[in-house]
């Protein structure tokens, strides 16, 4: 199975993220809403941690001079240069077809689930009364 | 191939205002009357002091003096000499130096008749540009609406350097005539010295003041951008006339690699500006500031990754080349026909509906 | 500038053409202030050509230009010379790094105070950072609106070798050959110190010659035309016949600008040579003889090789590489130059060109 075991959901609180390692690569995840997304932690342009990046809202508009401020749209800025990654889908939002960081696809699923042998928990240990985040690479 | 050959279209040339004088019989009543009551000598620009070498070509000036005013001498000089197709006329008279917006949209609005009269009415193959004054966007939009529906108005023509960036949206009524009409706007080399013209202040000498319409390019292209002129008007054009070309790509490459992290300050800014520039802005031929050489003309170009942006221009009777080198060296057949033709005809559709 | 050959940089190191410190709060030039100044400073704060007590007229995309990653526990980035050293000098084998300082500037509207600022800051250089990192110089900050005090600040720092170039920001409030600025050149010459240009300050004029833009995005866009304009001036004002040791070099205003605007001035010299008979040289050959410029902020194009064919136009002799460390849109070494360079050109960039234009 390629999903593997990154973190106890515990382990990030709403609206904060936890930078893991899963087959030598650096990913952060982000906890939004309760919902879980998983991006490379390296910016395409020049390598800079996204995981030491601001986690905001991408702020957006139909014309000069109006400005949007949808909650949903949360991306992470690099620290490095402020580009703009959609922490859902990992498209950057100056150039969405072009420029973006590798995003996973992730899933919740209790300990139960985990320890039954069906899934790759590596050294993570897992325990029954509690939800895991996997993300699959 | 020859340029006559080429038909071309040459999309900046300068008819050139003698004196006031010549306006007076176009103004109204009060301004004539006060153009004489108290002396006003006119809105000749420094930006082209008449005897400065850049100002006109020796073999243009009459008698190697002064400047060429006349239909006849554009004819002998390039019109008939280079089977040009059709003219577009950019008058470069200071309208837009006047401080008084009334004086600046009396002498705008002169102008325009005086064209139409001296030089749209006397030969068939001139077009020209709507000259405006910047001081009052509302009634320079006023002035298109007056002249748009003359079909041999072509263009909007604004001067490089005004009171604010020309992508500001008090400039917007400008633009919205403009789209409404189907024009494109010609921003010309010039400036009417409402501040200094470098970011750092005056400089001493006319050649730096020259030098100086680059960064005035610079500054508007990034305004017009950064402003969302071109999403708030999709349909408009802009033409950077007389600016040089070269400084072009750097340019957008530099704007281009900021916008990428300050996106969120212009959220409407949805494409990399030097895509939006490929779209929407286009550039006359002369200066071009290169040597002459092919192999780095060639370059140039192709860092502009697009055809479509080059205008054939005399930039008459300014003094960028000599003899018939008006063409940059080393451009294909190809890409000359395009710029030559193509092109202008491309981004000024007015100029398919008149025929001469 | 010493004729010793170059001593060659270990294990692919390079020179990093400007870094910026920062003091961690004022209290850090108090010890270099007299009692005068420090009172001047607490009663009337800081004034430059703008408007603001704190902060700048146009917003930063991220707090104070920084690289998000780069915050010491206390104090700005580059206020923390170890955070500086971990997170820069040994991270990337900067073999040495030039201290470029931007705050307190040499542009406040009193000059005296300004005076007063500058030499503080350049105690400051010493002890904080250049005597306890020997891969680290510095430039010699003046109050660059008055010659006369620049110039007696340039002669009594010159004697000592941690600086190594004078610092001026680039929006002056006259084009940079004026006369004013002369014994600035004139100072920095006798000493064979190269005078440094960096962008920014506050010309007390719009960002752009048609006013002011509304947007960040636009100021930055707008820095080289101010830089142009001030090359141009020092051009044809005729500076660099006057003062033939004076070198310059430009800081943090990109370079791929460069070859447009050289050839743009020699078409205009060619046509109007008359107006200044004292320049007897075209442009270009000014540009390519004392005019260095850094990489910093590299441009980027969709396709990079564009970016180096206008890299052979400038000359592989006269780039800088600059990582502008620690602000946000920094060069990282590693990253910062285009893969596709010969060997050759990445140590001329990296660190030949530096210890040419430094006598290191």
């Amino acid at each position: 199975m390629p999903f593997h075991v990154v973190a106890q959901v515990s382990d990030i609180p709403v609206g904060q993220r936890k930078l893991v390692e899963v087959k030598g690569r650096e990913v952060v995840i982000f906890n939004h809403e309760g919902e879980f997304f998983a991006i490379l932690n390296r910016c395409p342009h020049q390598g800079g941690r996204l995981c030491d990046g601001l986690l905001t809202v991408a702020i957006t508009s139909s014309e000069p001079g109006h400005y949007e401020y949808i909650p949903e749209r949360q991306v992470i800025r690099c620290p490095w240069h402020a580009w703009e990654f959609d922490i859902r889908t990992g498209k950057s939002w100056c150039e969405p077809d072009r420029v973006k960081v590798r995003s996973y696809k992730t899933e919740v699923l209790p300990g139960t689930q985990l320890v039954r042998g069906e899934y790759t928990a590596e050294i993570f240990p897992v325990k029954t009364e509690d939800d895991y985040v996997l993300i699959d690479i | 191939m020859r340029i006559q050959d080429l038909r071309p279209i040459d999309c900046d040339m300068h008819p050139v205002v003698p004196n006031i004088r010549a306006l007076v019989p176009f103004l109204a009543k009060n301004w004539a009357a006060s153009v004489n009551d108290r002396g006003i000598e006119g809105f000749d620009s420094i930006s082209y002091p008449p005897n400065a070498p850049i100002s006109a070509r020796p073999d243009w000036r009459p008698d190697g003096k002064g400047l060429p005013t006349s239909v006849e001498d554009y004819r002998r000089h390039v019109l008939d000499r280079w089977n040009v197709q059709y003219a577009i006329g950019n008058c470069l008279y200071g309208a837009h130096l006047a401080l008084s917006e009334d004086i600046g949209v009396a002498m705008a609005s002169a102008v325009n008749d005086w064209m139409v009269a001296n030089w749209l009415d006397a030969e068939p193959r001139m077009r020209a540009s709507i000259v405006v004054a910047p001081q009052n966007p509302e009634r320079a939009a006023a002035e298109i609406d007056r002249c748009a529906p003359d079909k041999r108005f072509v263009q909007v023509l604004l001067p490089a350097m005004v009171e604010a960036p020309l992508g500001r949206r008090q400039y917007w009524p400008i633009y919205a005539a403009a789209e409404r009409h189907g024009l494109p706007v010609g921003i010309h080399a010039g400036s009417s010295y409402r501040h200094p013209v470098t970011p750092v202040g005056w400089p001493s000498y006319y050649v730096e003041d020259y030098a100086s319409q680059s960064y005035a390019f610079q500054g508007q292209l990034g305004s017009l951008i950064a402003e969302g002129v071109f999403n708030k008007f999709p349909g408009l054009k802009v033409v950077l006339l007389e600016s040089g070309v070269s400084w072009l790509i750097p340019f957008l490459w530099r704007m281009t690699k900021f916008w990428r992290g300050t996106r969120s300050e212009v959220p409407w800014v949805t494409r990399p500006p030097i895509e939006i520039a490929r779209d929407h802005v286009r550039l006359s031929i002369q200066p071009f500031d290169a040597p002459d050489d092919p192999a780095i003309v060639g370059r140039i170009i192709e860092h502009m990754q697009s055809d479509a942006m080059l205008l054939f221009a005399s930039d008459y009777p300014h003094f960028q080349y000599e003899d018939d080198a008006v063409l940059p060296p080393g451009l294909s057949e190809d890409f000359t026909r395009r710029l030559a033709h193509d092109n202008p005809l491309e981004t000024y559709p007015r100029l398919k509906e008149v025929q001469s | 500038m010493t004729d010793a050959p170059a001593k060659p940089i270990e294990n692919d190191g390079v020179i990093d053409c400007d870094i910026h410190p920062a003091i961690r709060s004022f209290e850090d030039l108090k010890p270099y202030l007299s009692k005068h100044w420090w009172d001047y400073y607490s009663t009337y704060g800081l004034r430059s050509r703008q408007g603001f007590v704190k902060g700048t007229p146009y917003p930063k995309i991220a707090p104070s230009a920084m690289r998000r990653d780069a915050w010491p526990e206390t104090g700005l980035p580059g206020s923390d010379l170890k955070l500086m050293q971990t997170q820069h000098l040994d991270a990337h084998n900067i073999q040495l790094g030039v201290l470029n300082p931007l705050n307190p500037s040499g542009g406040d509207l009193n000059v005296d105070f300004s005076a007063a600022l500058c030499s503080a800051t350049n105690d400051w250089l010493l002890e904080t950072f250049t005597r306890k990192e020997k891969r680290l110089k510095a430039s010699i900050m003046v109050a660059y609106e008055d010659g006369a005090s620049a110039a007696a600040e340039i002669h009594r720092r010159a004697p000592e070798k941690d600086f190594v170039q004078v610092l001026l920001l680039s929006r002056t409030s006259e084009p940079l050959g004026k006369r004013r600025y002369w014994p600035i050149f004139e100072a920095a010459s006798e000493h064979n110190l190269p005078v440094a240009v960096h962008v920014f300050g506050y010309s007390g004029h719009p960002a752009t010659n048609s006013g002011h833009p509304s947007f960040y995005l636009e100021e930055g866009a707008a820095h080289p035309a101010g830089i142009q304009a001030s090359i141009a001036s020092l051009i044809f004002e005729g500076v660099f016949e006057r003062y033939p040791n004076f070198r310059l070099l430009v800081i943090e205003a990109g370079f791929a600008w460069l070859p447009a605007f050289s050839w743009r001035l020699d078409k205009l010299w060619n046509r109007m040579r008359g107006e200044v008979p004292h320049v007897k040289r075209p442009p270009s050959e000014y540009i390519k003889e004392r005019v260095w410029i850094t990489t910093q902020p590299m441009e980027e194009s969709q396709r990079p090789q564009q970016v180096v064919e206008i890299m052979d136009y400038i000359g592989w002799d006269r780039l800088m590489f600059a990582s502008d460390y620690p602000h946000w849109d920094f060069d990282d070494p590693k990253f910062g130059l285009p893969p596709s360079l010969g060997a050759e050109q990445r140590a001329m960039v990296r660190y030949r060109n530096a210890q040419a234009l430094y006598g290191l």
